[in-house]
């Protein structure tokens, strides 16, 4: 087994961890919600209507390019809206759950990627070039899947797994069947996975040593022309599942922390359950909050009256402004003013306890100055600064030719963290991918 | 607190579009993020950021620059003293004149530099970018203590407008604005940025501190003298006493403010290594180039290139060489961004440093142009050691199967 050691990049420990593995909350969902953003690449057309009655794992909508491509519903109900933001883009697709629990059964005699594309797992799969849901039309070379999340926060995917984790040769015995490659599994040390037939990675080393783009690009790069897929451990369970029983389950594990919430721990629910019922008395101050579906770096902000976001199993909540008018904060001496450079004093204090963060910018907007801030955050051979520079400028060549084929907007999360300048990277990398989507199609 | 954010927010409707000063928006801004961290939550991406901003690693570098500042304003009494043979006047009272006689030209230099910020930054209704802190303090730091004000003045507005805001301001400039300054100077004024009147100050500073010039008085910098030399050089202080490497590595020479302690610099450039804002690669580099072109020159010594006869360590005391190692090479914006890019542009901006020092009989100090020339040279650096990372992509790329 080989192992891989990263040294770039960034453990944040943040107050407000879970102790334990034990899931001590079951939350059942008064409403749930599919948000087509959580998709990226899908352009939805709905097949359900407002106020028609939806099976578990019946489709709600399809994508406009691949009809194949189906967004399925997490519960039995009733559609009770299809919200519209502006010009009619499709906000959530919102239903009341009956109570009804059996998902619909899927024929397993049929072609494993039709069966996989109608479950409703397809979209749950990301690829690169581009970080959208894989199009059907390409093989994949190969087939990357973390088995650990590394982020601030995350939970221990092994707890999110539970019995699943039973189905993982299986989900790879079908994944092989759908590559020309190899399916490579990156483990963290003593996970103890050892799946036939997937070629197992160990990774040491800080975030973002989770991710999958991280862990391929250390493996085995993506190239200009290549495409491979990537997707994490519980969701290659889900496709094993599907593969044995021939049912999806929508149930979830998720991890409720950080430091506005009360008792952090595990709680079980299912994919796009309500907030309002999964975080009740859970929070602390629900007035000074921010609620994060996903963690702090990558995760989505949503208002305690919208839904679990995929991909559906961590909920962080970070106080929104724990100092409003701080007095020259950027004169500050005192060490709990936390940062990850030595201009403040926080690195004179020579332990590292866990540190409260909220959602500030603390600072304003600048053009890049400080050298070497994102390769320091960024474990993969290629120039982050001038990568960006190469997107901001528009400048498809140069783009391509540094690699831009092989990120996402997530594997420069910890760099917008780390950014002296306060430049909002993950937006800027997501233009530039989107754009040379475009460009290319 | 409370009453200063009260009165600020009382103040700020007028400062608004279509308010009475409405004109000086920009300004109200600078205060309002100068005194209150910006109470702005983030809207996309990562939902944390660190403590760090621009304003806090322009600040931290002109905290290193303030031993530079304090010996450099002790040194100008000090010289001024003994150049009017009243070297027996007591410390306080040399750092006293020397502080009279640089107020003024921190003054002009912020009162400018500040000054065409504020307006471009409302200009473009863009915040005020706080890159000038820093050029603000090395500009009196550099600037030769006789120049007058106007001068000073003339090419802060030069090299701000032409080096700076042309090319959209703090972060695009290419080349250091400061040295620009400098280099406006020497090359518009060149009778007044060298020789013997340049450097020690003999008139009284702010009303303070007048006397009569000694006899046997040469205000001279060591370079200076030894570029002029005939044979083995000789370096001597303003009263003709010979002077050596150690009164360099103090600083108890003529010189420009900033650059003649090399213990002070120092202390700057632990204070700039220990928090990471420059580069060790550069600064390292770069002393590294020096030395190693010094010691070279001196190995093959020649009458006609009197600068050659000094020993590479001596070499690197004197002049601008530590301070612009320190403090100019290091400036990320117009410095070489890459790793590998930041050992060649160091490197060879000592290398240059000297040889101009040494073989060009027309500019005793080289610092300054090897760095400029460097600033011109540090994007093809960068371009080279990007296109390694290019090829190495192509030819994955080419060879996959």
């Amino acid at each position: 087994m080989a192992t891989v050691r990263l040294k770039k990049g960034l453990d944040i420990n943040l107050l407000g961890a879970i102790q334990g593995q034990e899931i001590s909350l079951t939350a059942p969902a008064q409403s749930v919600a599919v948000v087509p953003d959580d998709f990226h690449g899908i352009i939805p057309r709905m097949e359900k209507k407002e106020g028609e009655h939806v099976t578990c794992g019946e489709p709600l909508y399809h994508d406009k390019n691949h009809e194949a491509i189906k967004v399925v519903a997490p519960v039995s109900g009733t559609v009770k809206e299809v919200r519209r933001g502006e010009r009619r883009h499709i906000d959530a697709v919102i239903i009341t759950p009956d109570g009804g629990k059996d998902p619909i059964a899927h024929d397993l005699k049929r072609p494993a990627i039709e069966v996989l594309l109608e479950s409703g797992l397809w979209v749950m799969m990301r690829q690169r070039p581009y970080d959208t849901v894989p199009s059907p039309d390409v093989r994949p070379r190969d087939i990357f899947v973390t088995a650990f999340d590394s982020a601030p926060l995350a939970p221990d995917l092994d707890v999110v797994l539970g019995d699943k984790r039973q189905y993982i040769t299986r989900g790879v015995e079908v994944l092989k069947g759908m590559t020309d490659g190899k399916v490579y599994i990156g483990i963290r040390e003593g996970q103890g996975i050892d799946v036939p037939g997937a070629e197992v990675t160990t990774f040491t080393g800080p975030h973002p040593a989770g991710n999958a783009g991280i862990q391929a690009a250390n493996i085995k790069p993506v190239n200009k022309g290549e495409t491979i897929w990537t997707m994490d451990i519980v969701t290659l369970a889900r496709i094993g599942e599907l593969f044995t029983t021939g049912k999806v389950s929508h149930d979830t594990v998720v991890a409720i922390d950080g430091e506005m919430v009360q008792q952090p721990r595990y709680a079980r629910t299912v994919m796009g359950a309500d907030l309002a019922t999964v975080l009740k008395n859970e929070l602390t101050n629900v007035a000074q909050s921010r609620i994060i579906s996903g963690n702090v770096l990558t995760g989505v902000k949503v208002e305690a009256d919208q839904w679990l976001r995929a991909p559906y199993r961590h909920i962080t909540v970070i106080p929104e402004n724990s100092k409003p008018d701080e007095f020259m904060g950027w004169a500050s001496v005192n060490p709990n003013r936390f940062s990850i450079y030595r201009t403040f004093t926080t690195w004179l204090r020579g332990f590292k306890p866990a540190v409260s963060m909220d959602s500030r910018i603390k600072g304003g907007e600048r053009a890049i100055v400080r050298t070497g801030e994102y390769d320091a955050m960024l474990p993969m051979d290629i120039y982050g600064e001038f990568l960006i520079k190469a997107i901001i400028s528009g400048d498809i060549d140069k783009m391509e030719q540094l690699g831009i084929y092989e990120i996402a907007p997530e594997d420069f999360a910890l760099a917008e963290f780390a950014d002296t300048s306060k430049l909002e990277l993950q937006r800027i990398v997501r233009e530039g991918l989107d754009k040379l989507r475009a460009e290319m199609s | 607190m409370k009453a200063l954010r009260n009165f600020m927010n009382k103040i700020e409707p007028s400062f608004r579009p279509g308010g009475k000063l409405a004109k000086l928006e920009s300004v109200y801004d600078g205060m309002e993020t100068f005194l209150f961290t910006p109470n702005t939550t983030s809207r996309s991406g990562s939902h944390i950021h660190d403590g760090n901003d621009l304003k806090r690693t322009m600040i931290t570098v002109v905290v290193a620059l303030i031993p530079a500042l304090l010996f450099g304003m002790y040194n100008i009494g000090y010289q001024h003293y003994l150049a009017i043979g009243e070297n027996s006047t007591g410390w306080f009272t040399m750092f006293l004149y020397g502080l009279l006689a640089m107020l003024p030209v921190i003054v002009v230099s912020y009162a400018v530099g500040l000054g065409i910020e504020f307006i471009s930054a409302q200009i473009h209704h863009k915040e005020i970018q706080e890159g000038f802190l820093v050029t603000g303090i090395l500009i009196p730091l550099i600037v030769p203590i006789n120049t007058p004000l106007w001068m000073t003045a003339v090419a802060t507005a030069f090299a701000v407008i032409f080096a700076k805001e042309i090319f959209g301001g703090t972060g695009m400039n290419i080349f250091n604005v400061a040295l620009i300054t400098r280099a406006f100077l020497f090359f518009s004024y060149p009778s007044r940025m060298s020789g013997d009147e340049a450097f020690v100050k003999v008139d009284s500073a702010l009303g303070m501190g007048g006397g009569t010039v000694v006899d046997t008085f040469t205000g001279a910098t060591p370079l200076g003298q030894v570029a002029t030399s005939v044979g083995d050089p000789v370096m001597t202080d303003v009263l003709g006493q010979p002077i050596g490497m150690f009164d360099a590595l103090f600083g108890y020479i003529p010189g420009s403010p900033g650059e003649t302690s090399v213990i002070a610099i120092l202390i700057g450039a632990a204070i700039l290594l220990i928090t990471g804002i420059a580069s060790w690669r550069i600064m390292c580099s770069v002393f590294v180039g020096g030395l190693g072109m010094a010691a070279l020159v001196h190995a093959l010594p020649s009458a006609t290139y009197p600068a050659s006869m000094l020993d590479p360590i001596t070499q690197l005391c004197l002049g601008g060489f530590a301070f612009g190692a320190v403090f100019m090479a290091t400036d990320p914006v117009t410095g070489a961004r890459t790793r590998v890019g930041q050992y060649i542009y160091g490197l060879l901006i000592g290398v240059f440093a000297i040889l101009i020092r040494v073989y060009n009989s027309g500019y005793p100090e080289g610092m300054m142009l090897a760095i400029l020339l460097m600033n011109a040279f540090a994007p093809l650096i960068d371009h080279c050691v990007v296109s390694f990372n290019i090829k190495r992509r192509a030819r994955r790329a080419a060879t996959r199967g």
